[in-house]
């Protein structure tokens, strides 16, 4: 059998794969088009500002017409650059960022693939970020974005250590790896009411996880210009951009998922459970985003001693010490789930 | 199956050729990043085999945490390349050694396992039960039950080894001042002086 005939015999599949990775695709893009018109607005208005409101209704617009700015714009490549690498690194960072959303469920069975090990994919799929960071600083070839590297790479290596942790937590709870599972088992109470303190855990792992301030030291502009992406211009800067917020909108529906019930109604009685799962989804995404904006707005930047402190030294013991009680707890009082 | 097949060639080729560049790129950096490419595709050999749970974890732990730390350290190497040409010839003997050592060890375990091609049941499916179960659950009911004290051993010789390179690295240098969060938390409007500072004198503290 030759290659030829082995893409012409499977090439409705191969359409129907590339259909279905648009599916997600241009969601993610309007997506994340909102999150950052959302993120500046609500910036804005914690600091008494108006905002974006020039281009277009209410300056919805003004995203779109930045991306546009940028595309247009020409790609520098530093003389000094590692040329391959310069390139390659925003690639990966924008793929990987799109990759993880694949199996991400917004309704009872509405996900592009319900693979046994979801939650394995996306922390293994996250953890991989790192390398489009990592990449990017190095292949510049300049001081200010190798420092962004570096300190990105320790932070993000330290807080996966606890959100691993934690999410170990809730698959005790849960006895599957599949996200549908994880929610499905929270039919009965959100696990943000019996594991509050590792919610909270979660939440500040994923802010540094996802380089957003109070944890922005790789893209520290006090310090550091703009970290690992200061030589970058034009359409590798945009995909850096997009890939970032798009891994905050992933670390959004991942803190739904787990801990808010994901596509379940508050309470299942009339008024609640006729609204269709995934705009209960949307809510409590957009709820988790809210308070990520909020937190860029009013807490002041960590310093880089602090923050190793945080995830160390406070973080990873408590989050630690809950892996033992939840499972301890579970043990004892023959709470431990049936495996699904 | 074809695509199954496909994807096999796709990995295994991309598996080949990255781990000869690993050895024989000049720039390090270029090697580490072809070390964790061959991580990533070795991942995808798994999923082929339908060890889903053993794909994931190769990418979690080596290649979201020991080969960011190892490309952490190459990155900050100034690595001299001109020199290191110099040192192959140098070092070509110990390498042909090692891979030497390496052939013959394969070839001699090639030698004398005879797959039981009666039994090879046992090596492709070892639960009587396996189609049930998913390989996370299967892993853990053998990891946990028959195999706990190889498990546990060798969470412990991590830990040692753990402990011994914190115990290496650990000085305590005088005349550091380190910020105590729990001073600074305790400290109230109390403990603070006042003084009247002269013009041109300045205090004590």
């Amino acid at each position: 059998m030759n290659a030829v005939s082995l893409i012409s015999d499977n090439i409705y599949s191969i359409l129907v794969i590339l259909m279905w990775s648009m599916v997600v695709f241009v969601p993610i893009l309007i997506g994340v088009i909102l999150a950052v018109y959302g993120d500046r607005k609500i910036w804005a208005a914690v600091q008494k500002r108006k905002g974006p409101n020039v281009v277009g209704p209410f300056g919805l617009l003004q995203v779109p017409a930045d991306g546009l700015k940028y595309i247009f714009k020409e790609i520098i490549i530093p003389d000094g650059a590692d040329k391959i690498l310069f390139i390659l690194a925003p690639i990966l960072t924008f793929a990987l960022a799109i990759a993880a959303w694949s199996v991400i469920p917004i309704q009872a069975g509405a996900a592009l693939s319900n693979i046994n090990v979801g939650i394995l994919y996306i922390f293994a799929i996250s953890s991989l970020g790192v390398y489009g960071i990592l990449i990017a600083g190095w292949s510049s070839n300049s001081k200010y974005p190798f420092f962004g590297a570096l300190r990105s790479a320790a932070q993000m290596v330290s807080y996966e250590v606890s959100m691993g942790f934690v999410i170990v937590t809730v698959l005790m709870c849960v006895g599957s790896l599949n996200l549908t599972d994880i929610v499905m088992a929270q039919k009965n109470i959100w696990f943000f009411i019996p594991l509050f303190p590792m919610f909270v855990v979660f939440f500040i792992s994923a802010l540094a996880e996802t380089n957003r301030p109070p944890f922005d030291l790789p893209e520290a502009e006090s310090e550091l210009v703009a970290g690992y992406q200061t030589e970058y211009s034009a359409i590798p800067f945009v995909l850096f951009f997009f890939g970032e917020y798009a891994n905050i909108l992933l670390m959004c529906s991942l803190t739904t998922i787990l801990f808010l019930g994901g596509w379940l109604p508050p309470f299942d009685i009339a008024p609640f459970n006729m609204i269709p799962g995934f705009i209960w989804f949307l809510l409590k995404l957009i709820f988790v985003f809210y308070m990520f904006a909020m937190v860029k707005a009013f807490v002041p930047r960590y310093r880089y001693d602090q923050l190793m402190r945080l995830g160390w030294k406070v973080l990873l013991p408590v989050s630690l010490i809950a892996v033992v009680l939840t499972s301890s707890i579970l043990f004892f009082f023959n709470l431990a789930p049936d495996l699904i | 199956m074809t695509a199954t097949l496909l994807s096999f060639y796709l990995f295994s080729t991309v598996i080949l050729l990255s781990s000869l560049m690993v050895i024989s790129s000049k720039n390090p950096v270029h090697s580490v990043l072809f070390l964790i490419l061959t991580f990533f595709n070795t991942a995808g050999l798994f999923v082929i085999l339908h060890a889903e749970f053993l794909a994931m974890i190769l990418i979690i732990v080596y290649v979201g945490a020991v080969a960011v730390l190892f490309l952490f350290v190459v990155m900050m190497l100034d690595f001299n390349f001109s020199k290191s040409k110099e040192n192959v010839l140098h070092y070509m003997p110990f390498g042909l050694f090692i891979g030497a050592v390496f052939i013959c060890e394969l070839i001699i375990v090639l030698i004398n396992t005879k797959l039981d091609l009666a039994n090879i049941q046992i090596l492709t499916n070892p639960f009587s039960n396996f189609s049930e179960m998913t390989n996370t659950q299967a892993l853990g009911s053998v990891l946990y039950t028959d195999y706990i004290l190889y498990f546990q051993l060798s969470g412990v010789i991590l830990l040692v080894a753990m402990i011994g390179s914190i115990v290496l690295t650990l000085r305590d240098r005088p005349g550091v001042r380190r910020q105590v969060i729990s001073n600074q938390l305790e400290r109230d409007a109390s403990s603070t002086e006042l003084k009247d500072v002269e013009s041109g004198k300045g205090v004590d503290i």
